[in-house]
């Protein structure tokens, strides 16, 4: 594979291979920004991949009081997931066992645009016992369900997204896992930056990227051992000798362009570390071409 | 543009119709033809040019120069648009308006915004009985859009309310917020007697309280309610005023409990 230097940051000539996904946002406040944030943490945990979580969420970025429909601290949510149905009952889980429960919390939508509407305190509101009462303020309309510390309020609905992307990639590799992570960290505070897309691994970095498939029965993913700096001498590596670390950063955005733009944010955080204090080397990952429709060619993104 | 102007040729002989005068009717049609229009309501023809001198101008916003207590029915089933008027209407104005924007510089008679269903009503004098009611025979009031009045309002206002805002920055007569189905009252003055009589549900706001309240509503205490928050942002667009007491820590009182019981009247923290 022919790659390019920049800044002394070797640029693998090969591009991140994406997917069609389904899409919303919400927005959640709290009477503090530490409470919306816990909420967000909670509703996002184990929300890593869609392979085994249903679905992939993350906190896109935290919203001041002016930001928010009720004039509190609050942070605006991600959530993508392979089909509307499975949006829905992942939205409606979440939001209910995670938001409806954390103290002060109330959630709207979080997204204006979009092709179909996902239940968001339709759902939730029969948690109310008939107590429940709606109040419609314009084209919005809003469910209050009593609860053991006030209200909690939340919207109506939410708008779903087809337009979405997942699976956006930086492959990041360096020569001791601590220069990796410190580029990587790097390339996601960057990312962070942009909007409308979340890095749902934890931090925002995977270091357990898998190849498709499996030796053993029922397995649909394993680890990807062309990446994997310890099977160096025994498989058919990428990596070269001077690597000693990957590590990986997966991007979901609500559209196209977000994740463009997220990949480019982190390449060039990336190539400015240097290799000295950073990556060596940053490729992506794909599949051929041919199971994603969306392709990001890293030389496109160059800075 | 120019507003397609009506100037008042003085005090009507008559109630006057003033329904057929709403920007969806009156689009296409020259001054001549709008001239021609009945206005009566009595076996005396009254028509538009009898009662008003026509200005030329552009029919999607009409401007109503010279009040009366006989105008009757002002944007009666308008769906878009804007009609000013420029004094004092009778009675139904702006009844079954699903759109547009009604605004009276004067007092309003009974049933203003009666079967309302979308659009804005202001009324900067005072309104009449049974603001947003039903006439008889009907089992809903209005059911959508705004209601600015900001003057005091006859007894009755908002009786069986079933969806949409009605602010009025004054006071009520008795019996505000009647039957209530659902939507919002606000009400800045203090209020007649039993405010909320066998409302179902809805939320009505007294900012001064009233001169008597129903013992079959149950206090549930002072709250800062989020509701309330986004209640004060979307009344702001309207009354500043009515915003402000939206905004104060709020005395839940939920009811009525003769009825339904699931509506709620607010007490701002005086």
């Amino acid at each position: 594979m022919r790659a390019l230097t920049v800044n002394g940051v070797a640029i693998d000539d090969t591009f991140a291979e994406a997917f069609d996904m389904r899409a919303t946002a919400i927005v959640i406040t709290a009477p503090s920004a530490r409470w919306a944030a816990q909420a967000a943490v909670t509703m996002t945990g184990f929300a890593t991949s869609v392979i085994a979580c249903g679905c992939e969420a993350g906190l896109e970025r935290v919203l001041s009081p002016r930001e928010t429909p009720d004039g509190r601290p609050g942070v605006r949510v991600l959530m993508f997931a392979v089909s509307t149905a499975e949006l829905q009952r992942q939205l409606q889980n979440r939001v209910g066992q995670c938001v409806l429960t954390s103290p002060g919390s109330a959630c709207y939508a979080g997204i204006d645009a979009g092709e179909d509407k996902l239940k968001l305190g339709a759902a939730i509101r029969f948690f109310g016992d008939g107590w429940q009462i709606a109040k419609r303020l314009g084209a919005r309309r809003y469910w209050r369900v009593p609860v053991m510390d006030g209200e909690f309020v939340c919207e109506s609905t939410t708008r779903l997204t087809k337009s979405a992307v997942g699976g956006g990639n930086l492959i990041v590799m360096g020569a001791s896992a601590p220069k990796t992570l410190a580029a990587t960290e790097a390339a996601v505070k960057a990312m962070r930056e942009v909007s409308d897309v979340i890095m749902p691994f934890p931090g925002g970095i995977a270091r357990s990227g898998s190849k498709v498939g499996s030796k053993y029965k029922g397995a649909s993913a394993s680890t990807n051992d062309a990446y994997c700096p310890t099977l160096k001498g025994a498989v058919d590596s990428a990596l070269g000798p001077e690597i000693a670390s990957v590590l990986e950063i997966v991007i979901d955005g609500l559209a196209s362009a977000a994740v463009t733009e997220a990949m480019r944010a982190g390449l060039a955080a990336i190539v400015q570390l240097g290799p000295d204090r950073g990556a060596l080397r940053v490729g992506a990952g794909n599949y051929g071409g041919k199971l994603g429709r969306h392709h990001y060619h890293l030389k496109d993104l160059l800075p | 543009m120019r507003p397609l102007t009506f100037a008042s040729r003085g005090a009507p002989t008559q109630r006057l119709d003033l329904s057929p005068l709403t920007p969806q009717n009156l689009v296409g049609k020259t001054v001549a033809e709008i001239a021609k229009v009945e206005l009566g309501t009595t076996r005396v023809r009254v028509t538009v040019g009898d009662a008003f001198r026509i200005r030329e101008g552009d029919p999607a916003t009409i401007l109503i120069e010279g009040g009366s207590a006989r105008f009757d029915r002002v944007g009666m089933g308008m769906t878009a648009g804007a009609i000013h008027v420029e004094g004092e209407v009778g009675v139904e104005a702006g009844r079954g308006m699903s759109g547009g924007e009604l605004t009276i510089r004067g007092a309003a008679g009974p049933f203003a915004a009666s079967g309302m269903k979308g659009g804005t009503l202001e009324i900067e004098g005072e309104a009449g009985e049974r603001l947003g009611g039903p006439l008889s025979g009907e089992t809903a009031g209005m059911s959508g859009g705004l209601v600015l009045v900001r003057g005091d309002a006859g007894p009755r206002a908002g009786d069986r309310l079933r969806r949409g805002l009605i602010l009025i920055e004054g006071r009520a007569g008795a019996y505000a917020g009647s039957r209530m189905i659902a939507g919002t009252l606000a009400i800045g003055g203090e209020a007649g007697d039993l405010p909320g009589y066998l409302m179902g549900r809805g939320t009505i706001l007294l900012g001064r309280g009233a001169t008597l309240l129903s013992p079959t509503f149950g206090d549930c205490g002072e709250h800062d309610l989020v509701a309330a928050r986004l209640l004060a942002d979307f009344v702001a667009q309207a009354s500043t005023k009515l915003a402000r007491l939206f905004r104060r820590p709020l005395r839940r009182l939920a009811g009525d409990l003769a009825a339904l019981g699931k509506g709620e009247i607010l007490l701002p923290r005086p």
